[in-house]
């Protein structure tokens, strides 16, 4: 039995869909802006992605040759574990598929790595089959810095902490390491639609 | 230390308003009192659940304004005039009401008693709230690490928790508060008068820092961040924590 809060209404929004606004979030037109530390900047001519850990060869690309691979246009809805939901927002990414096609990997899991140091953790299977993009814009512009770029991972799937800013590439590992805030109390899957914000969620 | 805080589920309590004070025009503090609440770290938040009687719900996260210690809690608001649960809590909620709040959440942006040297925390408006549970647990702990707090507000009227503040900077246990005033400034000012950038910083933050912990809106955040990186101190020793007026 829920604790009823006297005279609370709420101000309900009735242009928000509610199969796609997951339970305990509410819709925002704004975009804010979450991270532990300070932007970094990264010259793009320093900037390189890899892909590491449990493969069988190391793979790379620098700036370049990442915008040179066939990238997409993605409109996804995106949820934060601080409770804001955004709708239909469109990105502009290569997929995650794209960057991992020919690589040969027993890992069933990965560590995304960032500028700045954060990490953050996913099953393998959760960044593929069209799930996850190395995202470079937003809304038709360049991705900005507060926002995670020149590129972020998106996992639309997942809470957003899941789809790192600054992404500088993955760690293919076989076993399951918790990354930043999944070692902070947060949710080591973070599912929108179960709620999973933290641990024991 | 860090990941130590939060283990096993984060449970809903019931948090009763045991009292409510305002602190500026727009900010309360609510003193409420949680059946079996498992004790918190300074710089933690909650999270907090209104239900309406038709059984709709929202959700909020604030931060936590007290130091560790039994079942009270104190959570310091700003009222969003366009907000959800902001305008109920620092309107309607008053000493007797009842809602649900989880939590301690958060195990990063916290108070570090020994970090090795000398702190600094920056607030920006209510972006002091997790740093002043930090200087109330320093306080309380009688930590010594020299501890530095500059705090931005629009004016004086705007400061939260000004008495107890200055109570604090003439204590001489290490702990020195620093303000800045960026709108309007009291007519025998003799504090800062402007917003917080390079040069403001570079008066007042001591060259052997050994971690800042910068708390506000993004925009606030983002230029102290910055303007401390370029100040030439280390990135991995400054947290942020930032909060916007979304939905509130």
């Amino acid at each position: 039995m829920p604790i009823i809060s006297r005279g609370f209404k709420g101000r309900r929004r009735d242009d928000a869909p509610r199969d796609r606004v997951p339970p305990g979030q509410y819709v925002t037109d704004d975009f804010p802006v979450l991270s532990a530390g300070p932007t970094p900047h990264t010259p793009l001519d320093q900037w390189d992605f890899t892909i590491v850990g449990e493969v069988d060869e190391r793979r790379r690309w620098t700036w370049d040759e990442l915008r040179a691979l066939p990238s997409e246009t993605i409109t996804v809805d995106i949820s934060c574990v601080t409770k804001w939901t955004k709708l239909d927002t469109v990105w502009e990414g290569v997929s995650v598929d794209t960057l991992l096609d020919g690589v040969e990997t027993s890992a069933e899991y990965l560590t995304v790595f960032c500028d700045g140091g954060y990490t953050t953790n996913l099953p393998l299977a959760d960044v593929t089959g069209g799930q996850a993009w190395i995202a470079f814009a937003y809304d038709g512009e360049p991705l900005e810095p507060e926002h995670g770029g020149p590129a972020r991972l998106l996992v639309p799937h997942l809470y957003f902490w899941k789809s790192a800013k600054w992404v500088r590439g993955l760690r293919l590992t076989a076993t399951d390491e918790l990354g930043f805030w999944e070692s902070n109390g947060y949710h080591n899957y973070g599912d929108p639609w179960k709620e999973q914000r933290y641990w024991g969620d | 230390m860090e990941g130590a805080a939060v283990l096993g589920r984060l449970n809903w309590h019931v948090a009763e308003v045991a009292d409510v004070w305002p602190e500026t025009d727009r900010v309360k503090t609510l003193a409420l009192d949680v059946e079996g609440w498992p004790g918190h770290r300074a710089g933690q938040h909650v999270d907090v659940r209104l239900t309406a009687d038709d059984g709709y719900q929202a959700q909020r996260s604030y931060s936590i304004a007290s130091p560790d210690g039994g079942p009270r809690v104190e959570l310091t608001v700003e009222r969003i005039d366009d907000g959800e649960v902001s305008p109920y809590l620092t309107g309607d909620a008053h000493a007797g009401d009842r809602f649900e709040l989880r939590g301690p959440v958060g195990g990063y942006f916290v108070w570090d008693p020994d970090p090795g040297g000398p702190v600094l925390l920056v607030g920006g408006g209510s972006g002091v709230v997790p740093l002043m549970a930090m200087v109330r647990q320093r306080t309380a702990n009688h930590d010594e690490v020299p501890t530095k707090l500059l705090y931005s507000a629009r004016s004086w009227e705007d400061v939260i928790y000004r008495d107890e503040l200055g109570r604090y900077g003439k204590r001489g246990d290490g702990l020195e508060v620093v303000f800045t005033l960026t709108r309007e400034q009291p007519p025998d000012w003799t504090g800062f008068g402007r917003r917080v950038d390079r040069e403001l910083l570079s008066q007042v933050a001591p060259p052997d820092l050994s971690l800042t912990l910068v708390c506000g809106p993004t925009p606030f955040v983002e230029a102290v961040a910055e303007a401390l990186v370029g100040l030439g101190h280390e990135p991995s020793r400054i947290k942020t924590e930032r909060f916007g007026p979304t939905g509130g």
